[in-house]
């Protein structure tokens, strides 16, 4: 290979086989994902993609990046420390829903108060798939399951509000099945600095068979990205959940890094202590 | 004789007071006084139940030979007033030498006190205060206590220049003024104790600092560029300490929002090759384990420092206990190799930790550092301690041609680690079981490889003669660990300058076990004390579990709030001598 050739998707995927189930929502967010890289020109070596557990966060061995796929819940801390520590990578944070908003739910909030620069991709098809169906805070109130017969009658979690609240940088829905806008709107997402959210639509054809239908509810949202928070947040409180598109593009300061630079020598820490 | 120098036990001194007496900030000009004037010592703080404000006490023990802990006695009690003394009580053991001055307007003498020493001084230090403009009685209290056991006036009042100077001449003349006035009322102390210099030490270069600043300073020594943090009492300190000070030397802390986050941004720093660390306490590292579990898995390098309190549960958090060695040792499910290690003094913090951080690193596992409050928090006067070449140097590969084996079984069970950012270095590290390339599976092949490499890096390493700290020789053998090392050791120099052989063992890696190596020294053991402060004597079961010990080996061991102190070790030695 020609190294300036510029790079291909099939360049970013592994050899691997997915553990995914036929049909799954998940094979389409890997495609759009690997043709986003590419189009963002990045090297593989120079981005990684941390997840946590389950279906979804399987997705980082399917890549020929860096990868690390940790424990269920805390791919976002595990992203922070290494984008704080290394700046000059590209970092991607990936899961699902039960992963993301359950179980790590807090660090979602504080990721996106602290604007890191990094991008955060949720593969919401409302369900715990991996656990083999169970409702997660995204599932409607009267889904039946054998955890919760009847539903949990309880009101979803809106991830999109609760992102653009808490002081996400960038906020965005997608659909898998939509494979060129999901491309774009995650290299947008890399592409705008600070703390980037994508949920992204990505049915679960095993436990929720039911979604295969989102194909024909999603829609392009009828007006532009706005930057004023509020009027974003309206409009996602009152759509119908199948808009797709950027909601939210806003300009807040990412989290301030260190500059790396040696300012002082341990030695000179040490003056403090001398007597 | 210079013996008897060498075990004088120095002076002890207590200083007591409501909440704004400011009875820590004298007994801190009291602690550096006197290491300007060539004397070592230490203070520790012990509260009330109050945040900020509240009743205090000032320890303090100065001596002219380094001390680590307090004798559990006390030479002088200096009471501001008697509020809510009776908190102290149980730590403030006074004898009829004691010396105790106090101020009649605070109140009556407590029963405790007159029934323990007739030395009982009264003098109106209030009154004093009142009559000079601006007066503080903890300034007087300086004075009298200075003057009384000799420390020179003029290091004093260098001091106070130093720290009041930017206050305004007027603060500065009226702790100047309460300065002189107690030291001109120090004769009233006649039967104080002095503070005799030792020639010897005054050339010495020494530190003022606390066990905590010390971990911290550990940590940076041997090379930590990152760190997150969640604050939590005792351990917080560590984390303040290290948050400009990565700043300066180029490095990032990030405050997280909670131990289970800044377990993870330690785990993802390491992961992208910068040694990495965090700081916490029981409640902090309970929340931490699962993913100590996947660091372990995943072989990445990370350091967590536990300043232990009073536990179970939100316990004691202002308190000294010894009590999570279970859980550092046992916390994680699976089969989870990873290190523990305990510093044996204040100054010791900084050694272990630098060492932790080495062994961590070049192991790529995490490392638990079982530091407690009273290390943590007591404020020391050492000897510069010396530059040890403990770095973090991680094997690292620099360039990759042919397909890269994350996971690779080599001898040492160590696999150089590819960083994020080399070319041809891909690839994912997995909390799941997994094959040499770091792929996900369920084989018996793989996890049995993967588990006895994991096992093979930390069992096979050479940790030196780091281990422990040994001393002494003798068919008693005392086995310890952390912060008890201190009271053991004094204990044991005070046997033997009474004839007694005694050795101690001082544990400094507390897993893995170094089970030759100890038995090889416990070897001509006839009886065995192993001596630790927690309730359910962690440590003795844990050497039960794995060590071959004397038939004759008993554990001496009891729960904080109150620490192990030299008087009762000694006479723990005693009985085991008697026998
Ligand atoms: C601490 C912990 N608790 C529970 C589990 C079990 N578990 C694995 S995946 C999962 C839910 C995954 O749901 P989601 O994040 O929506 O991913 P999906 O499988 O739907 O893609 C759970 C509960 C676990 N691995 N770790
Ligand atoms: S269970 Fe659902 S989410 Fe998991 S792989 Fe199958 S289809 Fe996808
Ligand atoms: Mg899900």
């Amino acid at each position: 290979m020609n190294v300036s050739a510029p790079l291909k998707a099939s360049d970013f995927k592994s050899d691997l086989k997915p553990v995914w189930c036929p049909g799954c929502g998940d094979y389409h967010v890997l495609l759009s994902l690997t043709k986003a890289l590419a189009d963002l020109e990045r090297k593989p070596e120079e981005v990684a993609v941390i997840s946590g557990i389950g279906c979804s966060s399987r997705i980082p061995a399917y890549l020929k990046c860096y990868g690390f796929h940790g424990v269920h819940g805390r791919s976002l801390p595990l992203g922070t420390g290494l984008k704080v520590a290394r700046p000059d990578m590209t970092v991607i944070v990936a899961g699902g829903d039960g992963d993301g908003f359950s179980i790590g739910g807090n660090h979602f909030l504080h990721a996106c108060r602290r604007n890191i620069d990094l991008t955060y991709i949720v593969m919401d098809n409302r369900v715990y798939g991996m656990t083999k169906g169970q409702p997660s805070p995204t599932t409607e109130p009267d889904w039946d399951s054998a955890l919760s017969p009847g539903g949990t009658g309880l009101n979803p979690f809106h991830p999109l509000v609760i992102a653009l609240a808490s002081g996400a940088n960038f906020v965005a829905r997608a659909f898998s099945g939509d494979i060129r806008g999901t491309t774009k709107l995650i290299s947008d997402a890399v592409n705008h600095p600070g703390f980037s959210f994508i949920q992204i639509l990505s049915p679960c054809v095993t436990f929720r068979p039911e979604q295969k239908e989102w194909k024909s509810a999603i829609h392009a949202p009828p007006v532009e990205a706005t930057d004023d928070p509020a009027r974003a947040a309206r409009r996602i409180m009152t759509d119908d959940g199948f808009n797709v598109g950027v909601l939210y593009r806003g300009d807040r300061r990412p989290y301030k890094i260190g500059d790396g630079v040696e300012h002082k020598t341990v030695a000179d820490l040490e003056q403090e202590f001398q007597i | 004789m210079s013996d008897q120098i060498k075990i004088d036990t120095g002076i002890s001194i207590a200083l007591t007071g409501s909440g704004g007496a400011g009875v820590m900030t004298a007994g801190g000009m009291l602690l550096e006084a006197a290491a300007k004037s060539g004397f070592y010592g230490l203070q520790t703080r012990s509260v009330g139940p109050q945040i900020r404000g509240g009743e205090a006490a000032a320890l303090l023990r100065l001596s002219n030979h380094a001390v680590e802990i307090h004798r559990g006695g006390f030479d002088i009690l200096f009471a501001l007033d008697w509020s809510n003394f009776s908190r102290f009580a149980a730590e403030i053991t006074l004898d009829e030498n004691s010396v105790v001055i106090f101020d009649p307007e605070g109140g009556e003498v407590p029963e405790i006190v007159s029934a323990a020493t007739k030395n009982i001084i009264e003098l109106p230090i209030k009154k004093f205060a009142s009559e000079i403009p601006g007066g503080r009685m903890n300034m007087i209290a300086l004075g009298i206590v200075a003057g009384a056991i000799d420390l020179p006036k003029e290091t004093v009042l260098g001091l106070i220049v130093r720290k009041f100077a930017s206050k305004g001449e007027a603060v500065l003349e009226a702790s100047r003024a309460c300065l002189e006035a107690g030291y001109k009322h120090a004769g009233s102390v006649a039967n104080a104790p002095k503070l005799v210099s030792d020639a010897e030490n005054a050339d010495v270069p020494r530190w003022l600092i606390t066990g905590n600043e010390a971990a911290a300073l550990g940590a940076v020594r041997g090379g930590i560029k990152f760190a997150a943090a969640y604050p939590i009492t005792p351990a917080t300190e560590i984390l303040e300490w290290l948050a400009p000070s990565l700043t300066a030397i180029g490095g990032n802390l990030v405050q997280a929002e909670d131990e289970l986050s800044s377990i993870n941004m330690i785990i993802g720093a390491s992961y992208g090759g910068i040694p990495s660390i965090t700081a916490t306490s029981g409640p902090g590292l309970a929340l931490m384990t699962e993913s100590i579990g996947l660091a372990t898995a995943a072989e990445v390098p990370v350091v967590i420092v536990d300043v232990m309190r009073g536990g179970p549960s939100t316990g004691i958090p202002t308190k000294s206990e010894q009590s999570d060695l279970n859980i550092a040792i046992y916390g994680l499910h699976g089969d989870a190799p990873h290190l523990v290690t305990a510093p044996l003094s204040v100054a010791d913090c900084l050694f272990t930790t630098q060492w932790s951080v080495h062994l961590a690193e070049a192991m790529q596992v995490p490392a638990i550092i079982l530091s407690d409050q009273y290390l943590g928090q007591a404020k020391m006067i050492i000897d510069k301690p010396a530059d040890v070449a403990f770095f973090a140097d991680r094997s690292k590969v620099e360039k990759i041609d042919t397909a890269y084996t994350r996971y690779a079984l080599t001898a040492d069970g160590v696999s150089p680690m590819a960083i994020p950012g080399t070319a041809g270095g891909q690839y994912t590290a997995d909390g799941l079981e997994h094959s040499v390339t770091g792929t996900p599976s369920s084989a018996a092949e793989d996890h049995h490889d993967q588990l006895a490499k994991r096992r093979r890096k930390i069992e096979g390493f050479n940790y030196g003669t780091h281990w422990a700290e040994i001393e002494g020789e003798g068919d008693l053998v005392i086995v310890t660990w952390g912060s008890t090392a201190a009271p053991v050791r004094e204990a044991a120099e005070l046997a033997r300058a009474e004839g007694i052989s005694v050795k101690t063992i001082a544990v400094r890696l507390l897993a893995p076990l170094r089970v030759e190596a100890l038995e090889a020294e416990l070897a001509g053991a006839r009886r065995v004390l192993v001596i630790e402060q927690n309730d359910l004597a962690q440590f003795y079961r844990y050497l039960r579990g794995h060590v071959d010990l004397p038939a004759d080996t008993r554990a001496y061991h009891h729960p904080g709030p109150m620490m192990l102190s030299t008087t009762e070790i000694l006479s723990e030695i005693m009985k085991e001598h008697r026998l």
